[in-house]
């Protein structure tokens, strides 16, 4: 008898029983992706082709040295201060969008669940608000900026209203997830009491979620920095707007400086959100 | 404030279905401004009991009224007026952790605030003076300004208990206030609330796990066991067999203290998963 032989029976019960199934759902995932490439014609060994190594070498080249002439500088300075007055402003309107509808639709300060099933009234109140939050939040952007480019010209309103309307609905989905996933017991305790609504958000809900609400308000207004770029190429103003002309003139230098200008924004509302978040954690 | 409870019975939401009811037809009578401890063992329908009470869980069936009134049949904002002179305080201290002590201590003030006057609060607490007593009243007065999260479990359920005296409440259910605190502690803590609501004529309904606690600051107890009353007499006729039979299977809670409840420092929120386009 030596070691070797012994042990068969405890060798079966030492393997782990969940391997079948990984590797099946390994497998499984992968035929399920196969058609989705086929669908999207992904075919990234195409990129790799001496054509298209050629053109977006050029492409790439032309970036290079980036533009740092003193008027275009100021022109960028200039537009980089309207992008973030833009985003600024857009969240400002759509915190004012989705405040009120985020304390009318969180069912964290509903009186009526407090003790078993909420009224039916305040239920589709609730859940009405929230179709206007899917609503909001399902144009796009892009489509609001267009359709208001039509109503109020090319310029920097048109921006500014399409950020809050999307962003406003999206800010208000989100505000409310947070609201709800975060312990319900202090909040509960307020109303018990006695407390109103507003209140309790004021006095439980709110120091309880602090932080990740505003970290998530700061990610949000760095996603307004990047989409006031898109939206400036439909002429909704600010760095966008730029941008789109120095591509169409193929002028890759300034196509460059105005990246890395954004580049900087971005990182700059990541040390304002990490600050933030150190502050009030 | 009277309470009258005749024939209770009481689930919970969460239950799920053919458990027992947590409270089987139930009676308890209690004069305006008096005192009583209810104990039992675990799972009897303390907490249940105290929830009834504070019109937080709708009885199944029986009759149940504060002050002469059925709460149940009072509209929606009369009902939460009534909630304003209850103050429920339950066994884990509800306080958000970034709060400073005087913020959450003079919430229990909030029923009797209009929204501006709590707002302003949040901008410079109103009423300093009242939350440095109530805390002084618990040995924390030194706490006034500290953040509700830098401190102990014993602290932070002492300072749940002080909101109680703040709160305008003509009742007080206070669930298991000793279960996080050492025994001076404790003898301090049980001191102050019935001391204080004796003076101001609040009545008092506290469950205990701690039974030389409830029959040395108690003037009747109330046993609960399977969600009945067992007996319900002035602490002077509760007799160690009575105590034996409450406790019957459950003897480790009767002499040794019962098993804490973990109180879980309070957390943020979990993360939400972000997502931008």
């Amino acid at each position: 008898m030596n070691a070797s032989a012994r042990p068969t029976p405890q060798a079966a019960a030492l393997r782990d029983p969940a391997w079948a199934g990984r590797v099946f759902w390994i497998g499984a995932t992968l035929v399920l992706l196969w058609p989705l490439g086929v669908a999207t014609e992904f075919r990234p060994w195409l990129l790799l082709q001496p054509d298209s190594l050629r053109v977006s070498g050029h492409f790439m080249a032309s970036f290079m040295p980036p533009a740092m002439a003193p008027d275009f500088l100021r022109l960028v300075a200039r537009e980089t201060w309207r992008t973030v007055a833009i985003a600024t402003a857009g969240i400002t309107l759509a915190l004012c969008i989705a405040w009120p509808l985020t304390l009318m639709s969180t069912r964290v300060l509903s009186i009526s669940a407090l003790s078993g099933r909420m009224a039916r009234g305040p239920f589709w109140l609730r859940q009405g608000l929230r179709w206007v939050l899917i609503v909001l939040r399902s144009v796009p952007e892009l489509v609001w900026a267009l359709v208001f480019v039509r109503v109020v010209g090319l310029g920097a309103t048109a921006g500014v209203l399409a950020i809050a309307l999307t962003y406003g609905g999206m800010l208000g989905k989100v505000y409310g997830e947070i609201l709800e996933s975060g312990e319900a017991h202090v909040t509960e305790a307020l109303l018990r009491n006695g407390g109103g609504r507003l209140q309790a958000f004021f006095y439980a809900l709110l120091p309880q979620n602090a932080a990740e609400l505003t970290s998530y308000t700061v990610y949000r207004w760095e996603c307004a920095i990047r989409s006031s770029v898109v939206l400036g190429f439909v002429g909704a103003g600010g760095l966008g707007q730029q941008m789109d002309n120095s591509m169409k003139m193929f002028n890759g230098g300034e196509v460059a400086t105005m990246l890395l200008v954004f580049m900087a924004l971005v990182a700059l509302a990541d040390h304002t959100s990490a600050w933030l978040r150190r502050a009030l954690g | 404030m009277k309470i009258e409870l005749q024939a209770v019975s009481a689930r919970h939401p969460a239950a799920r279905d053919g458990a027992p009811a947590a409270l089987r037809a139930l009676d308890l009578r209690v004069a305006d401004g008096e005192s009583l401890a209810v104990i039992g063992p675990s799972g009897a329908g303390k907490t249940s009991l105290l929830q009834v009470l504070a019109c937080a869980l709708p009885p199944a069936q029986g009759r149940f009224t504060l002050d002469g009134v059925a709460p149940w049949a009072l509209p929606r904002r009369a009902l939460q007026g009534l909630r304003g002179r209850l103050f429920l305080a339950p066994q884990v201290p509800p306080l958000p952790p970034r709060q400073r002590v005087v913020t959450a201590v003079l919430a229990g003030r909030l029923p009797a605030w209009g929204l501006l006057a709590s707002l302003r609060s949040l901008f410079y607490p109103s009423d300093i003076p009242a939350a440095h007593d109530a805390l002084a009243r618990f040995d924390l007065a030194d706490k006034l300004f500290e953040r509700v999260d830098r401190l102990s479990g014993g602290e932070r359920q002492r300072i749940g208990l002080a909101r109680a005296l703040l709160a305008p409440a003509r009742l007080w259910l206070i669930d298991e206030p000793l279960s996080a605190l050492d025994p001076t502690r404790a003898q301090q803590a049980m001191a102050t609330l019935v001391g204080v609501a004796r003076e101001r004529g609040i009545t008092l309904v506290a469950t205990l796990h701690q039974v030389d606690m409830a029959l040395a600051h108690f003037p009747r107890i109330v046993g609960l066991r399977d969600g009945a009353v067992a007996f319900d007499l002035p602490t002077a006729q509760v007799t160690p067999e009575l105590l034996k039979q409450l406790y019957a299977q459950h003897e480790d809670e009767l002499h040794g203290p019962a098993p804490e409840l973990a109180d879980p420092a309070p957390t943020a929120a979990l993360p939400v998963v972000m997502h931008c386009r």
